[in-house]
């Protein structure tokens, strides 16, 4: 039946640490993987795959690393735009300097580039904490966006002070730029959310994740009992750099194509991806993915009821919908202060006790 | 003299104007900070709620009236009257309290006992809302306000320089009034937590929630109040920035830029908050003047932050903030 097992029969350490106990769950994981792969790409038209699954996927990936930073080490950033917009920027110089690179290897290189300027800005992260550290996390979020607007060496001297995108493709089959297919650049994205939640779950879990753990609960507690928190720190800033920066990679690679930095990758957007994490669960892989897709939904979805439907103008459903956001934060912090996956997790011990919870 | 000092000069004053803004927007940020100790996010959006409110109260705006229109196809804007400055702002004041009470009531009293890191998210969440809330009652477009304090170059200035130096300097005159009345604020601040019943209760919390709990201090009156005092001191930031600048978005910005004035000036203090804006707004100006030939202009967007940062490193508690201990 769903959700049920016949009570706790672990034998060894892997079966107790295992991503999904019931199996149930394992078989739904199979299942999306396959609608994911094999028929979201049948059905889906390029409005859907514009509009909601790219950039949710992109989104993803970008709160998967805010997570790690925030949720498992309990780092708070308001510079996740800034660092997405050092990997959109690594992307853009690396293929424009060597066009034979494969895409995705620039892709990832552009992540290792910004987990180098993380841990540079994470240095502070030292010495200071809380409100303190997301001051200076704002540093980032400022100076980077000026830098990159300032010199023309980043956006390669162009006149309109953007960068954009060329083609690029891999075993023939174009990947970036204008002629690029929806399809393409769905899989290009799935390939890389997948991997990338699957990374970010193994290292939370491992012995890395269990240090940050560690540090984020009670830091000095930890660092008595042998954590070292340089290490753990400065780990967590590079991996969550890295996966941020594998989300700007992707969102001006595949998805927007050509940005200007200071518009792409404003301080709201840096919000954006907080309030992703804080919605869908600090701590949390599958919290990453239902923020991401709340927030990617609710515009869209206020959007069609009240510009499309009710013929509302256009910029009150935007207020509305900030509006909204706001107090939805609110409400989840006092309702459920570990967001949407923890109301998730009181749903799954309820069915499997259900119907008879005692 | 050389005329570069003389320019340096220039833009220094000009930095203690801006200054000036900073400090209030800290001021409040300061007030919640000692006596709740939660960092509230949301004062920028807060004086740009009170400005909104205000201009609103004056044009005899209809509330929520961009919303009523698009719902029911109506056309309506204005009741049709204005009202002046004299009453407006005691609307509005009256406004800022009534949202306190709702804060306090909706929001804070639910997370007693947080980690402060939830309760500074819960403030972002609010300062989002209100901004909302802001341009859905009032509408989003640049408003203009007009409280009656004198603008343009002040010629008292200029001539005077203009004797000394031979070269006259140019300032705001709205910047001198800034100037007055952040100093009547502070005193009047100082002596209310110095000499009053309610003062020495707020001292009290702010020294020790439980202590305070106990002689019979009741928590949530003194929450309301200073969430009540930080939002009139928003409304003075708001009406300072708007005269200024127009009342617009940008206003919450300046909440933004806040955040390093309280790192430079400490958490805790008030001359601190003083202290600090001066020193960031002198400090970015001046900045941005000597260093435009070699790294070029608009600097002024991160120097803050980064000065904040190098403070970090050498004196995190700042200038006059009290010496964070920790204890497992």
């Amino acid at each position: 039946m769903l959700y049920r097992e016949a009570g706790d029969f672990k034998t060894s350490y892997a079966s107790d640490n295992q991503t999904f106990p019931i199996r149930f769950d394992r078989y739904a994981y199979w299942v999306v993987m396959a609608v994911a792969f094999l028929v979201l790409p049948m059905v889906m038209n390029d409005y859907w795959a514009n509009s909601i699954v790219v950039p949710f996927m992109i989104y993803v990936i970008a709160a998967l690393g805010l997570n790690i930073l925030i949720g498992y080490t309990g780092l708070l950033s308001l510079g996740t735009a800034a660092f997405m917009a050092v990997g959109a920027y690594a992307t853009f110089k690396l293929t424009t300097a060597f066009p034979a690179m494969p895409i995705y290897l620039v892709f990832l290189l552009s992540g290792l580039v910004t987990s180098a300027v993380g841990v540079l800005f994470g240095l502070p992260s030292l010495k200071i904490k809380g409100f303190y550290l997301a001051v200076a996390t704002l540093a980032a979020q400022f100076f980077l966006i000026w830098l990159f607007t300032r010199y023309g060496w980043f956006f390669n001297y162009s006149s309109t002070g953007q960068i954009s995108m060329p083609e690029r493709s891999m075993f023939g089959v174009t990947i970036t730029g204008a002629t690029a297919s929806s399809t393409a650049v769905y899989f290009t994205c799935l390939i890389f959310t997948v991997a990338m939640a699957w990374l970010a779950r193994n290292l939370t879990r491992g012995q890395m994740g269990r240090t940050w753990m560690a540090i984020r609960d009670m830091d000095i507690a930890a660092e008595i009992i042998g954590v070292n928190p340089l290490i753990a720190k400065l780990s967590s800033f590079a991996v969550s750099s890295f996966f941020v920066g594998v989300a700007g990679a992707l969102m001006f690679g595949v998805y927007l194509g050509a940005v200007e930095a200071g518009e792409a990758f404003g301080i709201n957007k840096s919000f954006l991806v907080l309030f992703m994490v804080i919605i869908g669960g600090l701590g949390s892989i599958l919290g990453s993915f239902l923020g991401a897709a709340f927030l990617v939904v609710l515009p869209v979805l206020l959007k069609i009821l009240l510009v499309d439907n009710l013929g509302w103008p256009a910029d009150l459903a935007r207020h509305l919908e900030i509006m909204i956001i706001g107090a939805l934060i609110i409400v989840v912090l006092i309702a459920e202060p570990h967001g949407m996956a923890a109301l998730w997790r009181t749903i799954k011990d309820k069915l499997r006790l259900w119907p008879f919870p005692h | 003299m050389s005329d570069n000092v003389l320019f340096a000069m220039e833009a220094a004053l000009n930095g203690v104007t801006v200054g000036i803004m900073y400090s209030l927007v800290a001021l409040g940020f300061v007030l919640i900070f000692k006596a709740s100790g939660i960092f509230n996010f949301a004062q920028g959006v807060m004086a740009l709620f009170a400005a909104l409110t205000l201009v609103g109260l004056q044009n005899g705006q209809i509330p929520f009236a961009p919303i009523i229109n698009a719902a029911f196809g109506t056309s309506i804007h204005n009741f049709g009257w204005n009202l002046p400055s004299v009453v407006a702002i005691p609307l509005t004041v009256l406004v800022m309290i009534g949202m306190a009470w709702l804060i306090e009531r909706i929001v804070l009293k639910h997370l007693v006992n947080q980690e402060p890191i939830i309760l500074f998210m819960a403030t972002i969440g609010l300062a989002f809302f209100l901004e909302g809330l802001g341009d859905i009652m009032w509408g989003a477009e640049v408003k203009r306000l007009d409280v009656g304090i004198p603008q343009g170059m002040s010629s008292w200035v200029d001539e005077t320089t203009y004797n000394l130096f031979g070269y006259g300097f140019f300032i705001d005159t709205l910047s001198l009034y800034a100037l007055g009345i952040a100093a009547v604020l502070v005193t009047g601040l100082v002596l209310f937590s110095q000499y009053t019943k309610q003062g020495r209760a707020l001292r009290a919390v702010a020294d020790d929630h439980q202590a305070a709990l106990s002689v019979g201090i009741s928590l949530r009156f003194i929450w309301v109040l200073t969430w009540s005092i930080a939002g009139i001191v928003a409304l003075v930031a708001g009406i300072m920035w708007g005269s200024k600048s127009g009342v617009q978005f940008s206003l919450s910005l300046i909440a933004l830029k806040a955040l390093p004035v309280l790192i430079l000036g400490g958490f805790t203090s008030i001359p601190g908050a003083i202290v600090g804006g001066l020193l960031i707004g002198v400090g970015e100006k001046l900045f941005d003047f000597l260093m435009q030939p070699v790294i070029g202009g608009a600097t002024e967007n991160w120097f803050a932050y980064m000065l904040a940062l190098v403070f970090l490193l050498f004196r995190p508690q700042g200038l006059f903030g009290e010496r964070i201990i920790e204890r497992v």
